[in-house]
């Protein structure tokens, strides 16, 4: 390419592309008839739901905080908690702002490195953003599934507990706008980085390292200062199961401690077990977005159920029937929602626990 | 020693196996100090114990005979020397051998909570060449994969507002393999691989710290052919905005200048076959050189427009933290990087001697140029060679012949691309960004080999 590294750098997206061009666009639209037809209005309304930060694309609605907070308890606190705070499934939503980051749009937390976490609102500049996905890929098991105020109004809850907008606020297409001079980190992005393969969203002229290939006796840092602890030496599995049995290396058995002779001798390894039978069951309706088998997540893990319930003459019945209602209280106070899955899946399942609830 | 009843063919057993239980107590207490000459004593001192099985003749090889003897997998034919072999087609979809089962994509334990929001690595440490299998692919979900029936898929093309283009249009899939195709290989990348990493040594091998790496040849239109059958006008809409049709309905801002490049593509194809249904089947973008969640998956619409979207993944996550607390947004560009595959983290040497150093290297900005491998952790480095066709922002195979003299080395590979760029240090690259971006790590990789063979994952100070 261009001799000069500095001109290749600014202008190298342009070159590659303009070569790439002329060799894969020989031919143009017009020479290609009858391949594709014009979308219908309706077509488009079905799936043109993106909305932008200057909110074109936002449908006309509105939502109260209170309303918001009935649908944030029935479909969004058993993952995201009761206040957002809930780090348990999801990276948290709300936390680590204050009254002066709306002020500044800068959230300072973010250059408190003793600060555990980075929250949804610590990081999020524009609430078009939390409307967008909210609407298009909320609640996390039933996406789309929210009616347009309800978006507006569970918006308008996570802007409440962020301390955003007040407990009374009613969000709308109107008012909006205004909401966005308020959210914390607003102000919180940068442009500048070489890492926009265009010209419209970069500030920089070059990449931000220069490093230099030097190959003879070059400086080095020759310390160690990071390595895996041995008590973490096995928490990935067994890496000896994880590498080729033939090869210039084996695997190292890290279920044997540092420094344990490697095993030469190639038996072959068992193939990956197929996963027991209700898993794929669990899997297809959601079951495993909140329960795990063992440990709980959301919920109780099936063990846990398995060890409560199992035992009970009505084991099955029992089971099956709280599968498809839903529940709260047994476990807790994050309510499990009504599943609709057939009565031969929700009685294999329930048999699947009263069994102990095997991997 | 061969008397049990597993199939012949296989490999001899190691020389440990002569040890008895206090030997190998012995063994291990030593070899954690790193004694490796003591272990071979022990070996020694086992086999002349065990007189009645012959003493192996070489003990620290890979490639064990008995004195006098030879090796029975030569001595005694097999039985596939001496029968009949299954018949054709047996498998209408042939699979891997059985003995390659250890080669399996893999999650990182306690990354994230759900299966369905998760991403499996795919296992570099196993690899050859620079094409990812298809069934090896890393993935990442934002909510579930899933397998769409291509008769019912649609991809639909239209404007933030009616200027943007001539015509709204709807492609069937039928209509979208009528077009003129390409077939290209380009790496993807996540832009969160090797996140794990940038405060401290995370994770134990290749597969972890950089499995989010898989490269194929895809097959496509370029978007570009689209855009023009729709009339797009390019003088307003300098944006892209792809969408996904899984539940998350993943949505990223693309510049217009790459699509105008012809570089953008609209691909069903992965190599030779349709994508798998984790990689988007039927109809994913591809977007060389930028990170994989822009490669929208389940594609079921783009739109031109004259702003960016400020997406989700591109405005709570994918952005990085700078140490002035200020995020780096639409960060994009995968910069050029390398690593070591062979050997690697977790791997143990067998003995000394010979080894052939192997790893990757690529560039979202072009072509990689050279890559240089270091034994003595960056002190002193040499040029290697670059394995079958270097293409742009496409892995490149490098290697290189390194004798282990069976002392502790630092093994590092360091790329540059076609545009002079050097790939960092971690000294380097935690000067500008320090330890909190998360994303866009692309810096030297240190593999320690032990004493005892080894391979740790390590990085320097």
């Amino acid at each position: 390419m261009s001799s000069s590294p500095k001109l290749a750098l600014i202008g190298m997206v342009g070159l590659c592309g303009a070569m790439l061009a002329t060799a894969a666009l020989a031919q143009s639209a017009k020479d290609m008839p009858n391949v594709g037809r014009a979308a219908t209005p309706k077509e488009i309304a079905a799936w043109d739901i993106d909305v932008r930060p200057d909110f074109k694309g936002l449908p006309k609605g509105s939502g109260t905080v209170a309303k918001g907070q009935d649908v944030w308890e029935g479909k969004c606190a058993q993952c995201h908690g009761i206040f957002g705070e809930s780090g348990e499934v999801f990276s948290p939503l709300v936390g680590g702002t204050t009254p002066e980051d709306i002020k500044s749009g800068h959230v300072a937390r973010l250059n408190d490195r003793g600060f555990p976490g980075r929250t949804t609102l610590m990081k999020v500049a524009t609430v078009s953003t939390l409307w967008d996905y909210i609407n298009r890929a909320m609640p996390w098991t039933a996406p789309k599934s929210l009616s347009t105020d309800e978006v507006y109004s569970v918006t308008a809850f996570l802007l409440n507990l962020g301390g955003i907008v007040p407990e009374n606020f009613e969000l709308s297409d109107k008012n909006i706008a205004e909401v966005q001079q308020r959210m914390p980190n607003r102000n919180g992005m940068t442009l500048d980085h070489a890492l926009w393969p265009g010209k419209g969203l970069t500030t920089a002229k070059a990449p931000d390292t220069r490093s230099v290939a030097c190959m003879k006796d070059c400086q080095v840092e020759a310390k160690i200062s990071s390595f895996l602890p041995e008590h973490a030496r096995n928490a990935h599995g067994n890496l000896a199961e994880q590498n080729r049995a033939v090869g210039p290396q084996h695997g190292a058995d890290t279920s044997k401690p540092s420094g344990t002779p490697v095993q030469r001798a190639a038996d072959p390894a068992p193939a990956a077990k197929a996963p027991a039978a209700p898993m794929a069951l669990l899997n297809k309706n959601s079951c495993t977005a909140c329960h795990a088998v063992a440990g709980k997540l959301v919920g109780p893990s099936f063990q846990d159920i398995a060890k409560k319930h199992g035992e009970r003459g009505d084991a099955i019945a029992y089971l099956s029937g709280k599968i498809r209602s839903g529940g709260v209280g047994v476990w807790g106070q994050i309510p499990m929602p009504a599943q609709t899955l057939s009565d031969a899946d929700a009685a294999s399942i329930a048999q699947w626990l009263k069994s102990g609830a095997p991997r | 020693m061969n008397s049990d009843d597993k199939p012949s063919g296989r490999l001899i057993k190691a020389p440990e196996n002569f040890l008895d239980p206090a030997g190998i107590r012995q063994v291990f207490a030593e070899a954690k100090s790193g004694r490796r000459d003591f272990m071979r004593k022990a070996f020694s001192a086992a086999a002349a114990a065990g007189a009645a099985a012959a003493a192996p003749a070489a003990l620290a090889t890979s490639n064990p005979v008995q004195a006098g003897e030879g090796d029975p997998n030569i001595l005694t034919l097999p039985e596939h020397s001496k029968g009949l072999g299954q018949a054709v087609a047996t498998e209408g979809y042939g699979k891997p051998s059985k003995y390659e089962a250890n080669v399996q994509r893999r999650q990182s334990p306690g990354l994230t909570q759900t299966a369905q929001a998760s991403v499996s690595f795919a296992p570099l440490q196993s690899l050859f060449g620079i094409v990812t299998p298809s069934g090896l692919h890393f993935e990442r979900h934002h909510q579930g994969w899933w397998d769409i029936d291509p008769s019912k898929h649609r991809l639909m093309l239209n404007g933030s507002d009616a200027t943007m283009l001539k015509k709204p249009m709807v492609f069937t899939m039928d209509e979208l393999m009528r077009l003129p195709s390409v077939s290209r290989f380009h790496f993807i990348e996540c832009g969160a691989n090797t996140g794990m990493e940038w405060g401290n040594v995370a994770v134990p091998t290749v597969q972890y710290s950089h499995g989010m790496l898989s490269c194929s040849e895809f097959t496509g239109v370029p978007l570009r052919i689209l855009l023009d059958l729709a009339g797009v006008d390019y003088k307003k809409a300098r944006y892209v905005l792809a969408e996904g049709a899984d539940g998350s309905s993943m949505t990223r801002t693309i510049p217009m200048e790459m699509v105008e490049s012809g570089e953008v593509l609209v691909a069903y194809g992965q190599n030779g076959e349709m994508l798998r249904p984790e990689q988007g089947y039927p109809l994913r973008l591809v977007v060389p050189g930028v990170q994989g969640v822009s490669w929208v998956k389940y594609l079921r619409r783009i739109e031109v427009g004259d702003k960016p979207y400020a997406t989700k993944d591109e405005a709570v996550h994918y952005i990085d933290l700078m140490p002035n607390g200020q995020h780096r947004q639409y960060s994009s560009i995968q910069e050029c990087k390398s690593v070591v595959t062979t050997p690697s983290g977790g791997q143990v040497l067998l003995d000394k001697g010979f080894y052939n150093i192997s790893g990757l290297a690529w560039s979202g900005r072009g072509r990689i140029k050279r890559v240089d491998v270091s034994v003595d952790g960056g002190r002193n480095w040499r040029s290697t060679r670059l394995e079958g066709a270097v293409l742009p922002k496409c892995l490149t195979r490098f290697n290189i012949d390194w004798v282990w003299d069976g002392k502790p080395a630092l093994i590092q590979s360091r790329a540059m691309d076609e545009t002079g760029y050097v790939q960092p240090s971690y000294k380097q690259l935690r000067e500008v960004r320090s330890t909190r971006s998360i994303y866009h790590n692309n810096a030297v990789q240190t593999w320690l080999v032990q004493e005892d063979g080894e391979v740790k994952n390590v990085q320097l100070s």
